[in-house]
Formats: structure tokens, C-alpha cells, sequence
């Protein structure tokens, strides 16, 4: 490992996504150090979003690289880049409504422990002692997340606080290096915000790296190492929170020239 | 965790034991094994049909021609080569793993009502192949002499025999699927069914797992129709129709297709409807079929398995 490729998990370099003729990301440069907390801010429809599905494998780019530990992965299928250790969250709450909140979880750990088609049908005692690893793991994160006292319930029975909270678990789950959170605090009240936010800390006290798209710009000051600003798919500005906060040209993005 | 109760498949496989003795001791319904082994052969199906379709999510129009794929290579076998019943029931299978595979890998890529229309596309093709490949299958009338089933010189020559055969095969595809269903297999099919795009961020190969359960699902109705061709020595390509592929959809929607034991229980019920309680209608048998279905959609959409729930819930209040 290169000493570049120690500092930084996740590099972008010329990424263009377009969608016929609209280009959503251009020429998009930038680097996620390891073990910080970066957010990616900008007004509606500035890319952000697409960007977390180009980085996740919802779609490849047009054109550029993206390189997760010091390897490309933007022509990968998102499972193969989930087995590789990015995680995400989904700004439409994507949950199995299916499954239990418990399930959900177990799911999540699909990336690291999985039984085939054939040892599961046939129940080897090794699948057996499989699906009981998954289980406490699951349970272990519930109880890291606050919700283990819902295991049994219908996710989709969950207000939308806790939705979101299990989200952020299920990513959990698969255990990885970099976790991509999609607007986790949209839609929340107030102290559901707070308890997301110190989640997220959490889990960057953990050692995991948290790529962030938010609004709400309390909670992007309030935790982020690092704030990066597109508009029109266009990086404007990058930096420590501090320095954002006075960027003439961010403030000129969100709330128009001054007259 | 999804938890399918071991008990009601003991009374149920208890049930599958005596019910042979059972039949003799009442003269009127002393020919019900027979229909029972026609059930046996469908529950085959839709055991793998509900797996694909209630737990994974994939809609499928086209499996009477993995039934028919299964049986024709079967009858053919073993009619113009001579080859053991068994081998051919293997090479069926293997046989149609292959072009399940094959028709899958484009169809699943597609959703909803395209998938349908695609299996409907390809039951309608095998359909026309039984008809028209008359040299290999004797065409609309059929091939007949197929032989029987024996495994170490003991001939499956009677109803019971085949009875216990057949059902012993449903059984053992029961406890499997139902396994498979409690995994964490069963979890990404689930999972696949509620949202893909999520399913694939969670590490989930959906493609793969689509392809997987749909050649699983088809192997299986290549199995019962090896049984049903050995059963009736005699098949003809009307069997496999378009009409039997609604069949198995309306015996999954019935039983309920979010459940395997509603792939049980709509298939036993619309298995006697048709070769018993429903010989007065006739060409009418259609209507009722329509009817079932309506009811089901608008009353149950649960299908019968979701009886049990919506009863409990009355007690619970």
C-alpha cells in the first residue's frame, strides 16, 4: 500500500456521468481520507446523489475513475463493490418492509457470511451455525443502533426516524470500510436528528469512514472533518466546515449574487 | 426471523401416509388417490413456482413448458431408445436447467409485466415445438406407450405405489424449499422481491439469485412432468398449454402466494375442482376459475394461507 492510498479510501478522479444530454457530474476531482467525516452539500439537483450511485455502482460514469482502496472500482455491479466494503443508505428509505427489523440487519451481514443455495436447502450443520453468527451479529448492532427492542417488528411498521436509524444499520451490517449516508436526517424532528448525528459519530469512532449528503446544515457543521460543495455537478469549493461556512462563492450558490 | 413451524408439516406428511388407507374405507371417495397423484405432480410445481414468484418476486407465464420439456424428453427417451426412466428423468432436468438459464439470463433483466410476457413468449414457442416436431412427438395426438416406473424390480405399477412415489418426491422438495426459505438465501430472495436497487448495495448478486431460483423452479416442474408422463404412459402437447401455466398461477393465488404451504393448499384444491367436483361444468370449469381468482384478489389477497392470520385477529380483539 502506497502511502497516498493509506491517507485515502476513496478517490475520484475526471468523473462525468451524463444523462443524455444533461450532464449531472463534470469533471468531478476529489479524495475521502480515511477514517474522516466528509459531507457533500449543494442546492437541489446539484449531483449528489448521483455521484453516491456512481460511487456505489447504481450506475458507472461516463467517464473517470473511481479508486477505493487504491483500486478502481467504476465498472464494478454494486454487489461486487458492497463485497469490497462500501456501504449505503438511500435518501427514499429503501428497507425490506418485508422483513423484520432484525432481518434487515441480517441482511446486511450477506457481505461477509453467506450459505449456498445447496448447503441452505439441505440445512449442513455448517449453515445452521452460519445463520446463528448472523443473528448475534444483527442483534449486536440493533442494540448499537437502539432499536433492539423492535427486532420482531415489520420494518416498514417503524416511524420514519427509526426507519432511517436501521437503515444506517443494515449498512452496518456488511461491516464496511466506508459507509455513504444519503440525507440521513431528512424528515426527522428535532431530537431524532440529534440521535442520528451521534450515531454517526459513533460509527466514525468505530474507524469507519462516513460519506455524508445532508441538508441540514446544523448536523453537516456540527460533525464533518471535511465539506465538499457541488452545484451543477460541479465541485465550487472544499474544505473544513469552518471555511465553507465564509466561502463567498457557496454562499453565492445557495442564496443567489448579491445585487 | 422468517420461521416456518415444523409441526404442521409432520400432521401433514402423517396426513399424505394414511390418506391412501383412508380412501379405501369410503367407497365414494375411493378413487381420490388417483387425483391425489395429480396433486402430487403439480405441488412439484408450485412449490418452485412460489419460491419464484411469492417469496422472489418474478413473475412466470411459462412454466407448463418446463413441465413439458421434462415430459417430452421422458416419453421420448425412453420410448424410441429404450433408456432407463430414471436417466431420462435426470437428463430432463438437466436439460431444462439449461434452457431455464438460458430463457432467464435476458427475461429477468426485465420487470413486472415484460417478464410475464416474455415467459408467455416462451410458452407459447415450446407449445407450438410439442405441436409441430411431429416426428419427435407425435404432434397434437401425442405419444403413447411410456413406459411405468420400477427402481430394483419393484414396479410403481399401482395407484398407491405411484401415490407414495410421487408425494415422497413433494415432501422431500417441500422441506427443502422451506429450508431454503428460512436461510439467508431465502433472505435475499425476499429481499430482491422488496427492492432491488437495495438488495444490490447490501452485497446481494440479484441477477445471479434471479437466474438461480428460476432454473430451480424449473427443474422442478421438469421432475413433475417426467412423473405425470410416466404416470399416464400417454402425453399430449395440449397439457402444456398457456391455459395450465394460469393454472399454476391460480392454484398459487388461492393457496396464497406469499406462503409455500398456500402452494399445497392451492394446488390440492384446484387439482380436485378440476378432475372431480367441477366435471358438471364442462367448458364453463373456466368461469369458475375467473370467479376464484376475483375472489381471491378482492377478498383474499393473502390467499387461503392467510386465513389462519385473519382469523386470529379476530380472537385478538
Amino acid at each position: 500500500m502506497s502511502a497516498d492510498m493509506k491517507e485515502n479510501v476513496l478517490e475520484l478522479q475526471g468523473v462525468v456521468m451524463t444523462f443524455g444530454g444533461l450532464m449531472a457530474l463534470s469533471d468531478l476531482n476529489f479524495k475521502v481520507k480515511r477514517g474522516m467525516i466528509k459531507a457533500i452539500i449543494g442546492p437541489n439537483g446539484a449531483g449528489k446523489t448521483t455521484l453516491f450511485n456512481v460511487i456505489t455502482g447504481s450506475f458507472p460514469p461516463t467517464q473517470g475513475t473511481v479508486t477505493f482502496n487504491g483500486r478502481p472500482i467504476q465498472n464494478l455491479k454494486a454487489h461486487k463493490i458492497a463485497d469490497r466494503g462500501i456501504s449505503r443508505t438511500f435518501q427514499t428509505v429503501e428497507l425490506f418492509g418485508n422483513m423484520t427489523v432484525l432481518e434487515n440487519v441480517m441482511l446486511g451481514c450477506y457481505t461477509r457470511i453467506r450459505t449456498s443455495f445447496m448447503a441452505s436447502g439441505f440445512v449442513l450443520p455448517q449453515a445452521r451455525r452460519k445463520e446463528k453468527r448472523i443473528s448475534e451479529t444483527a442483534l449486536k448492532i440493533l442494540k448499537f443502533i437502539g432499536l433492539s427492542h423492535k427486532f420482531k417488528d415489520p420494518a416498514d411498521s417503524l416511524p420514519l426516524g427509526e426507519q432511517k436509524l436501521l437503515e444506517i444499520g443494515r449498512a452496518l451490517a456488511s461491516e464496511p470500510e466506508l459507509i455513504c449516508l444519503d440525507e440521513p436526517a431528512a424528515g426527522l424532528n428535532e431530537t431524532e436528528t440529534h440521535v442520528a448525528s451521534s450515531l454517526i459519530k459513533a460509527i466514525n469512532a468505530k474507524g469507519t469512514t462516513v460519506l455524508l449528503v445532508e441538508h441540514d446544515m446544523k448536523v453537516v457543521m456540527n460533525i464533518s472533518d471535511e465539506i465538499l460543495v457541488l452545484n451543477y455537478g460541479r465541485k465550487i469549493a472544499e474544505g473544513p466546515p469552518e471555511d465553507i461556512r465564509k466561502s463567498p462563492t457557496v454562499i453565492e450558490a445557495y442564496l443567489g449574487a448579491e445585487a | 426471523m422468517l420461521r416456518i413451524a415444523k409441526l404442521p408439516i409432520a400432521v401433514f406428511a402423517l396426513f399424505i401416509l394414511v390418506f391412501p388407507w383412508a380412501a379405501r374405507q369410503i367407497p365414494a371417495i375411493e378413487h381420490y388417490p388417483d387425483i391425489m397423484v395429480f396433486a402430487g405432480i403439480y405441488c412439484l410445481i408450485t412449490i418452485g413456482l412460489s419460491l419464484l414468484m411469492g417469496y422472489a418476486g418474478q413473475i412466470s407465464i411459462g412454466h407448463a413448458a418446463f413441465f413439458g420439456i421434462g415430459a417430452y424428453i421422458s416419453g421420448i427417451l425412453t420410448t424410441n431408445y429404450g433408456m432407463n426412466p430414471w436417466a431420462c428423468m435426470g437428463i430432463g432436468m438437466a436439460v431444462t436447467a439449461i434452457v431455464a438459464a438460458l430463457v432467464g439470463t435476458p427475461s429477468l433483466k426485465l420487470k413486472g409485466h415484460y417478464l410475464a410476457m416474455a415467459t408467455l413468449a416462451f410458452g407459447i414457442i415450446i407449445f407450438i415445438i410439442f405441436n409441430e416436431e411431429t416426428e419427435w412427438t407425435g404432434g397434437p395426438d401425442g405419444m403413447s406407450g411410456i413406459p411405468g416406473l420400477s427402481l430394483f424390480g419393484f414396479e410403481f405399477d399401482s395407484v398407491e405405489r405411484y401415490y407414495y412415489l410421487v408425494w415422497g418426491f413433494v415432501i422431500a422438495a417441500f422441506i427443502f424449499t422451506v429450508n431454503v426459505i428460512q436461510s439467508g438465501t431465502g433472505r435475499a430472495l425476499r429481499a430482491i422481491h422488496a427492492s432491488e436497487s437495495a438488495a444490490g448495495a447490501m452485497g446481494v448478486d440479484v441477477a445471479r439469485f434471479k437466474i438461480l431460483v428460476f432454473v430451480y423452479s424449473a427443474v422442478l416442474a421438469s421432475l413433475a412432468g417426467s412423473f405425470y408422463a410416466h404416470y399416464l404412459n400417454f402425453i399430449n402437447p395440449a397439457t402444456f398449454d398457456l391455459f395450465f401455466s394460469i393454472k399454476l398461477l391460480i392454484m398459487i393465488a388461492l393457496g396464497g402466494m406469499h406462503n409455500i404451504w398456500g402452494a399445497i393448499v392451492g394446488t390440492g384444491l384446484i387439482t380436485f375442482l378440476s378432475n372431480e367436483w367441477l366435471q358438471y361444468f364442462e367448458e364453463f370449469e373456466v368461469i369458475v376459475y375467473g370467479a376464484i381468482l376475483l375472489f381471491v384478489t378482492v377478498i383474499l389477497p393473502e390467499g387461503l394461507a392467510g386465513v389462519p392470520g385473519i382469523v386470529k385477529g379476530w380472537f385478538r380483539r
